[in-house]
């Protein structure tokens, strides 16, 4: 019975999957020993450097990938919960136990190795929301339901935002509201992820841009016709009305037109007179609404108002609550301030890196940026450049097509459960791989703000290893044994 | 599952990755195929470019003697990135005994992209330039103390001689327009400036060698680029034989020392140029190194404008030399034969009257060894008349053109082109435009022109001109554009004189008896067949003008002089002696008159000229 089930285990697993993550795990290691190469350099096995070391990373995860295989697939579902809670301890102990490695609480010393929880929280966090998520009688009908889940991927994020000081790994929690969205939560919370990133973007860019006329900036102005065409938009979808929208749009146009003649005489404050308009729209929303009976245009509304003030905030939360490093990374993301030396240095060593290598890259070991160590992580969170470098276009176009591969696969796996649980969990590893690959690739390619998160299986280091093999590796145990769950 | 209302929001988060992985590779093609900028922006990270200075060839003279060669000198560079925060100024300006202001300053220069266009952070700038050994000493043994700095090895030009500095010119810093005008120069490197330094810049400056090195991020260097497969070693500069005689421009510029005036010597069957002698000059090794611009400044200021090199860059009017021209011209146009007799005195005479006296009438050899103004005005005249005036003066402007362009056949009124002679003024052997213009079309008369009958008046020559129209005689016919480098290719710039050969003996006869019986004879030394031709010049800046040409030996002429001595007054006191001393140097190789050398070589007769 034993033989057979463990016969079994290697029948069912998912050997595609093994195979892509063989083949990226491989390729990272040649470039973190590209990355780490000098000229008196020694063997890729040799221990004293890092591609050595990652060589017994990878040896021991797996094994540790073997032995997960090994364990009955129920035991994950049965320990969910005392994990979550042991996790959520160390979590908290650990800012107590590290010591400080550029700023970060986040790691501790074992012996000769140093550890990050963080990296094994993310699986031990999928477990527990899975497990929540997966009973029967669960189903997210109101935002009620979704309390304990955002309890559940929050506490950990909190943890390691303030008091590990990590804000990329707990950033990463993020990828969670894409499990929620496929189990049902409503479509709009993207979407108001969406506006709310871009609200904030374009009123911190073009917040110091004053206008042309009258008073006021461009970048408060530029959100509140924004606010103002989302009202528009659902007012008139939600009735079906053409000609009120054709009403509304030109009401609004003849406000801005009128002020415009009036500013010949008088200086009119433009950042005032929009956000009267969008108000006015969201008062008239809620009139319509209520005398229609459509509640649900109250949340638009509500968001509207919030948006309001968000954006009026965001001046705030930008110049005040962020970081100064935080704010920096952001203005040179936005292009307002060059800093090659200082806080761009990473971001534009990182294209130079990549952009030297062209089309076909300058061939393996033979990277001069990253060589002569010109971008600083390189075979850490920038390990992306030597690939760019070295690979060229090429080459990196190869390792994204295989990420996207990788990534539908475990889709593709999720789709095909029977169980719930499994399912979720298969989406969270999904949804935390296309986070991590969004985010670093994003990064080292100028797209997004510096935010230190690995490249799963390229970026140098045991714990995202380690981590990322325990996320996998549950996964393919949990899905070799979908047959078994004929509930 | 079954029943799953949410199915198709698979297709949504799929959706997402595939964008998410599209907008990436869109991004990964821009940077890596359609933006050019990274490559070269890598390579000002990682590369370092070192440049390798050739050294440069050095000058000789015709008999292998060294003239001019190179002097190590040594440079500071810095690279502004690799300069860190915490970079130890204090101590840097210790090592190199400069104050903290002077450093700022410098730095300052170095980033002002106006002055120092080419200015980049990642490139080494030049610091300090032309230190001595000795200066960088110090900062040499503690080098490694101050990241991007380094210390190169260039070299600077040295002189045996303090002699010969305008034909020989200098060497100096570039400038924005030889940068633009030819890449291979970049702010820093040195060029030839002027004299055989800047006609042979391209030979003697070599070809810069280029070393490439890797660079890591904290600036300290990685070895070699690709195993050396992008460096270039440096070719040295090819070494330059000049035509001169360093002893005779020796004696020259010796004899000329006090005076201001020039002195041209050159070997007649091959154009080559034995000295060429300005003074006042400069000694070369002023114009060197950190004392360049100061001394230049100094030289350009002086108004006795040393710079000038007289030798071939003054006018003057040839005064009597001129008659040995015009004797050839009237030979050859016909207008008289050696036997025409023409008075000294008496109502021909007029309107020159003669200078010396002679017997009189005179033949040409007498005419020209007395030099006899009348004679030689009666000559001009009947040439310019031959035909008569005709209509509208027509016959008459025609002989003066004829007569225009046989003198212009000596290279005179117009430059040498087929030489290596930079600096050089055209002369003037006026045109009848250029009478027309001052007199009108019919205005002028063979009367109205007399003066230059005996080279006054309108007739201008440099001094290498007269040298070369000497050398001319001297050959019977032809002349070799007088030229600097001793390389055969030179001497096919043959230019052959319409002249028939026997008018030319005629002349050297007459040039002989000058040196026995006539105005050079008190310089002549009989052994060495000297012919010459002396030449008192008047002129509007105060005294005349002291001229004299000559070569020896008459039966076999080895040497062509001229010699210009301003406002001394008359040409056999200063030229001649000066001009004889040289033949008697160059063919015997040395000066025997010693008295006499040191008579002329102690005389001041202007007393702003400085000496060097």
């Amino acid at each position: 019975m034993r033989a057979s089930r463990s016969g079994n285990i290697l029948q069912n697993v998912d050997w595609i999957t093994i195979g892509l993550f063989l083949a990226l795990t491989f390729f990272g290691w040649l470039n973190i020993y590209g990355a780490s190469y000098t000229f008196d350099q020694t063997s890729i096995f040799d221990f004293a450097n890092r591609a050595g070391k990652q060589f017994t990373w990878i040896m021991g995860s797996l094994v540790m990938g073997g032995i997960l295989l090994m364990i009955d697939y129920k035991t994950y579902d049965v320990l969910a919960y005392i994990a979550y809670g042991l996790m959520i301890l160390l979590l908290l102990a650990t800012p107590f136990l590290a010591h400080d490695i550029k700023g970060s609480l986040s790691w501790i010393s074992l012996g000769p190795v140093n550890l990050q929880p963080a990296e094994f929280a993310k699986c031990i966090v999928a477990l527990a929301v899975a497990k929540y998520m997966g009973r029967y009688d669960y189903k997210i009908r109101t935002w009620r339901d979704l309390i304990v889940p955002f309890v559940l991927i929050g506490v950990p994020a909190l943890i390691i935002m303030v008091l590990q000081k990590e804000t990329g790994s707990a950033l990463v929690f993020a990828a969670f509201l894409l499990v929620f969205y496929r189990q049902g939560m409503s479509g709009y919370v993207l979407w108001i992820g969406v506006a709310a990133v871009a609200l904030f973007i374009i009123s911190i860019r073009w917040g110091g841009l004053a206008l042309p006329l009258g008073s006021g900036n461009v970048g408060i102005l530029t959100c509140m016709l924004i606010l103002t065409v989302i009202e528009i938009f659902f007012i008139c979808k939600e009735h079906r009305m053409r000609w009120q929208a054709l009403i509304l749009t030109g009401s609004v146009a003849l406000i801005y037109g009128i002020c415009l003649i009036v500013n010949i005489w008088f200086t009119v404050p433009f950042d005032w007179v929009s956000m009267g308009i969008v108000v006015a729209l969201v008062f008239y929303n809620i009139f319509v609404s209520i005398y229609w009976r459509k509640y649900l245009l109250l949340l638009v509304a509500a968001f509207t108002l919030f948006g309001v003030g968000y954006t009026h905030a965001c001046d705030f939360v930008f110049n005040k609550v962020l970081q100064p490093h935080q704010r920096i990374r952001i203005e040179v993301l936005l292009g307002m301030k060059e800093d090659p030396a200082g806080a761009g240095y990473n971001v534009n060593q990182a294209r130079i890196a990549v952009g030297s290598g062209r089309f076909f890259g300058k061939g393996y070991l033979k990277g001069t940026q990253t060589k002569l160590q010109f971008v600083p992580e390189q075979d850490t969170d920038f390990i992306f450049c030597t690939v760019g470098e070295e690979w060229g276009f090429v080459g990196s176009l190869g390792v994204l097509i295989v990420y996207l591969f990788f990534i539908l696969r475990l889709i593709e796996i999720a789709e095909r459960q029977r169980n719930v649980t499994t399912q979720i969990y298969a989406y969270a590893v999904a949804s935390i791989f296309l986070f991590h690959l969004t985010i670093n690739v994003g990064m080292v390619l100028g797209l997004l703000p510096v935010i230190g998160i690995p490249l799963p299986f390229f970026s140098y280091g045991g714990s995202s290893l380690w981590g990322f093999t325990l996320l996998l590796f549950i996964l393919l145990r949990l899905d070799a044994a979908r047959m078994e769950q004929l509930r | 599952m079954i029943n799953d209302q949410y199915y198709r929001r698979r297709f949504v988060i799929s959706g997402i990755a595939v964008a998410v992985v599209l907008v990436y590779v869109i991004r990964l093609f821009y940077l890596q195929v359609i933006d050019q900028s990274t490559k070269d922006q890598a390579d000002n990270n990682a590369l370092v470019k070192q440049t390798i200075y050739p050294s440069r060839g050095l000058i000789y003279d015709r008999n292998g003697e060294l003239l001019v060669f190179n002097q190590p000198i040594y440079e500071i560079t810095m690279t502004m990135r690799d300069m860190g925060k915490d970079w130890d100024t204090t101590g840097f300006c210790r090592c190199l005994q400069i104050t903290r202001e002077e450093f700022d300053e410098r730095i300052a220069e170095i980033k002002d992209k106006r002055k120092n266009r080419g200015y980049s952070k990642y490139t080494p700038q030049v610091f300090i330039g032309q230190l001595k050994k000795e200066d960088i000493a110090t900062l040499q043994e503690s080098l490694v103390f101050y990241p991007g700095i380094q210390i190169q090895k260039r070299t600077l030009r040295d002189y045996t001689y303090k002699a010969a500095a305008h034909v020989l010119g200098s060497v100096g810093e570039v400038n924005l327009n030889d940068i633009d005008r030819d890449n291979y120069y970049t702010r820093g490197d040195y060029s030839g400036r002027d004299g055989l330094e800047r006609t042979y810049e391209k030979q003697l400056r070599g070809e810069k060698g280029v070393e490439v090195l890797m660079r890591d991020s904290k600036g300290r260097m990685q070895g070699s680029y690709q195993n050396g497969e992008m460096d270039r070693t440096a070719v040295a500069g090819t070494d330059l034989y000049t035509t001169l005689d360093i002893q005779l421009q020796l004696l020259a510029e010796e004899l000329l020392a006090g005076k201001i005036g020039s002195a041209v010597a050159i070997e007649p069957k091959t154009g080559e140029i034995l000295a060429l002698a300005s003074n006042p000059g400069w000694n070369p090794k002023v114009l060197v190194g950190k004392e360049r611009s100061k001394n230049y400044g100094i030289l350009l200021n002086d108004k006795t404008k040393p710079l000038l090199n007289r030798a071939t860059q003054a006018t003057y009017s040839p005064g009597s030399t001129f008659k040995t021209i015009q004797s050839l011209v009237c030979l050859e146009q016909g207008a008289i034969t050696p036997n025409t007799l023409y008075p000294c005195s008496g109502p021909g005479s007029t309107p020159i009257k003669c200078t010396h006296h002679h017997g009189s009438p005179v033949a040409l050899d007498r005419a020209i060894e007395q030099s006899c103004n009348p004679y030689f005005w009666c000559a001009f005249r009947d040439l310019l008349q031959k035909d008569g005036y005709g209509k509208d003066n027509e016959n008459f402007r025609h002989r003066y053109e004829l007569w225009r362009e046989a003198v212009m056949q000596f290279g005179l009124g117009q430059k040498f082109t087929d030489t290596d002679l930079g600096e050089q003024s055209s002369g003037s052997i006026p045109s009848t435009k250029y009478y027309d213009r001052a007199y009108g079309k019919i205005g002028w008369k063979a009367i109205t022109i007399r003066s230059l009958s005996i080279g006054q008046g309108e007739v201008l020559v440099t001094p290498l001109q007269l040298a070369n129209q000497v050398a001319t005689i001297a050959n019977g016919g032809y002349y070799i554009s007088p030229h600097l480098n001793k390389n055969d290719s030179m001497l096919a710039h043959v230019h052959q004189l319409d002249i028939d050969k026997k008018h030319f003996e005629v002349v050297q006869n007459g040039m002989q008896r000058v040196m026995i019986y006539g105005t050079g004879r008190h310089f002549a030394i009989d052994s060495l067949h000297m012919a010459g031709k002396t030449g008192t010049v008047q002129n509007p800046h105060g005294r005349d003008h002291a001229i004299f040409i000559g070569f020896a030996p008459a039966d076999n002429p080895q040497i062509a002089v001229a010699v210009v001595v301003e406002n001394a007054g008359f040409g056999a006191t200063w030229a001649a002696p000066i001009a004889s001393m040289m033949m008697e140097q160059y063919l015997t190789g040395e000066v025997k008159r010693k008295d006499l050398k040191h008579r002329i070589a102690s005389s001041v007769l202007n007393e702003s000229v400085k000496k060097w």
